[in-house]
């Protein structure tokens, strides 16, 4: 007996990757600077978020040729990004065998409502959450790994760190409540009582959840591990910056000691710029890509 | 008994969690100096490449010492990839250790990982096992001991004190396995 695709295994990959950094690359080139800097998977995708935002127009999924380039380039795992609610893109990120997909607020939404029904998929998917409500309706709707969602390509890290912040305390809550209130939490929430239920037995979220949106520099990465995430995306930190291949060691370092304020200290010299941000209360409500999704 | 949970990146708190639960005092090793006073390591599951880079230093090298001196060790997934002698790919081991030839990634990408039940030697018929991404074992020397297959091919052996699986026994709620390495140390 053999079975594919359970939850296990596709929440098992994730657990994997904890305390590591998972870094977007949009060439072969990219994904094996990555690779050697010590990155635990790549994302494939045709633009970086920061190119996303600076250019506009109708983000997609990846050219297939590209996610096979950046799969034939490395031996880590490969992610690719969908629309939210697009099946058929992930279908098609699905027959090219990534190892996970990341239904993103990165890119355009082709559904304004529902999002992918992932539990018909043999792939596992990530999904980007603001809140403990959102989170807990992508595992209901069969994400097995959780992000948060910051403010995508602005090298801003403010709203990831709101966005765990709030996590975690709406979780503190949730396991302090005696259990009669917890029906009224998941309402208020908008959380499934049956996943508030596992986050009760597991004393945490019931999947892995890393960081994602904003994150620029090694001490970035160090703060969200230290906030308690589980590991870090990197979107456009590290390739719109001047020295890509130094800067992804340093935050794969300081990920892994992202205690140890003296190698952050050693690893954060001489990086060169980091990538220029954007205020997040310059950037206009339509244009904010972490309101995407409900 | 102290056992050591490499914590450099990967599956380390299921391990820690398998231990506790089997009364066994652990530590989460990521530097040279937490080493003092161990009595076994667990290699855990995560991607090979990115620990051997981490580790990269002086911790590489106490790792090879200890592995060299027969120290109790455990490798699961990517941590059976760091004690192998042979990597398929690379001219050197990246630890070593026990004697076989492993190739990464070799079952496939995500979409073949896969759960089974596997007969293992000295445990039982019925040991839940998570294969994910899993490498493949190609060779398995003279001195080295096959517990398990599956179709056909090793994925769990153990040579002297060095316990290696391909699979994840820290996924699963099933403790036998873990207590077979702490009944090495």
């Amino acid at each position: 007996m053999v079975e594919k695709g359970t939850y296990r295994v596709k929440s098992g990959l994730a657990e994997m990757l904890k305390g590591g950094v998972i870094m977007d690359v949009t060439t072969a080139e990219q994904a094996r600077i990555a690779e050697d800097a010590g990155a635990v998977a790549v994302m494939a995708l045709e633009r970086v978020p920061a190119d996303i935002r600076a250019q506009g127009g109708v983000a997609r999924m990846a050219d297939p040729s590209k996610v096979r380039e950046i799969q034939k380039a490395v031996s880590i795992p490969v992610m690719a990004k969908a629309r939210i609610g697009h099946f058929v893109e992930a279908q098609v990120l699905q027959a090219l065998e990534v190892d996970y997909i990341d239904e993103s607020e990165v890119l355009t939404p082709a559904d304004p409502e529902f999002h992918i029904n992932k539990w018909t998929f043999t792939v596992p998917f990530v999904c980007g959450a603001r809140d403990l409500g959102e989170a807990c309706r992508r595992i209901a709707e069969g994400a097995a790994m959780i992000r948060t969602k910051g403010e995508p390509g602005t090298g801003n890290v403010v709203e990831a760190v709101r966005h765990m912040r709030r996590v975690n305390q709406q979780i503190r809550a949730v396991l302090d409540a005696p259990e009669e209130e917890l029906m009224s939490i998941g309402k208020e929430l908008g959380a499934p009582h049956s996943i508030l239920l596992a986050i009760r037995d597991a004393g945490r979220l019931p999947v892995v959840n890393f960081a994602a949106g904003g994150i620029a520099t090694p001490a970035d990465a160090a703060m969200m591990m230290q906030l308690g995430c589980d590991g870090i995306f990197v979107g456009s930190g590290v390739f719109k910056s001047s020295d890509p291949a130094g800067r992804a060691r340093a935050i794969v370092q300081a990920t892994t000691h992202f205690e140890d304020a003296d190698l952050i200290a050693r690893v954060s010299e001489n990086l060169g710029e980091a990538m220029a941000g954007i205020e997040i209360a310059t950037i206009p409500e339509h244009e904010k890509m972490q309101t995407r999704g409900r | 008994m102290k056992v050591g949970v490499l914590g450099l990146q990967g599956a380390v708190r299921e391990h820690v969690r398998a231990l506790g639960r089997l009364g066994v005092e652990t530590r989460v090793v990521k530097t040279v100096s937490a080493f003092d006073s161990l009595d076994g390591l667990i290699l855990p599951g995560g991607e090979s490449t990115t620990m051997s880079l981490l580790a990269q230093g002086g911790l590489l090298e106490e790792l090879r010492r200890l592995s060299a001196a027969g120290f109790p060790m455990f490798g699961t997934c990517a941590g059976m990839i760091l004690l192998a002698n042979e990597i398929a790919g690379r001219k050197e081991p990246i630890l070593g250790g026990i004697d076989i030839a492993v190739a990464r990634n070799a079952s496939g990408r995500q979409v073949d990982s896969f759960e089974t039940v596997l007969e293992v030697e000295g445990i039982g018929s019925d040991v839940p096992a998570v294969f994910i991404r899993a490498p493949y074992v190609t060779r398995v020397g003279p001195s080295v001991r096959v517990l398990a297959r599956h179709q056909g091919v090793a994925v769990m052996a153990r040579q002297g004190k060095m316990l290696v699986a391909s699979f994840h026994p820290e996924l699963t709620e099933d403790l036998r396995i873990h207590r077979y390495f702490v009944g090495m140390i």
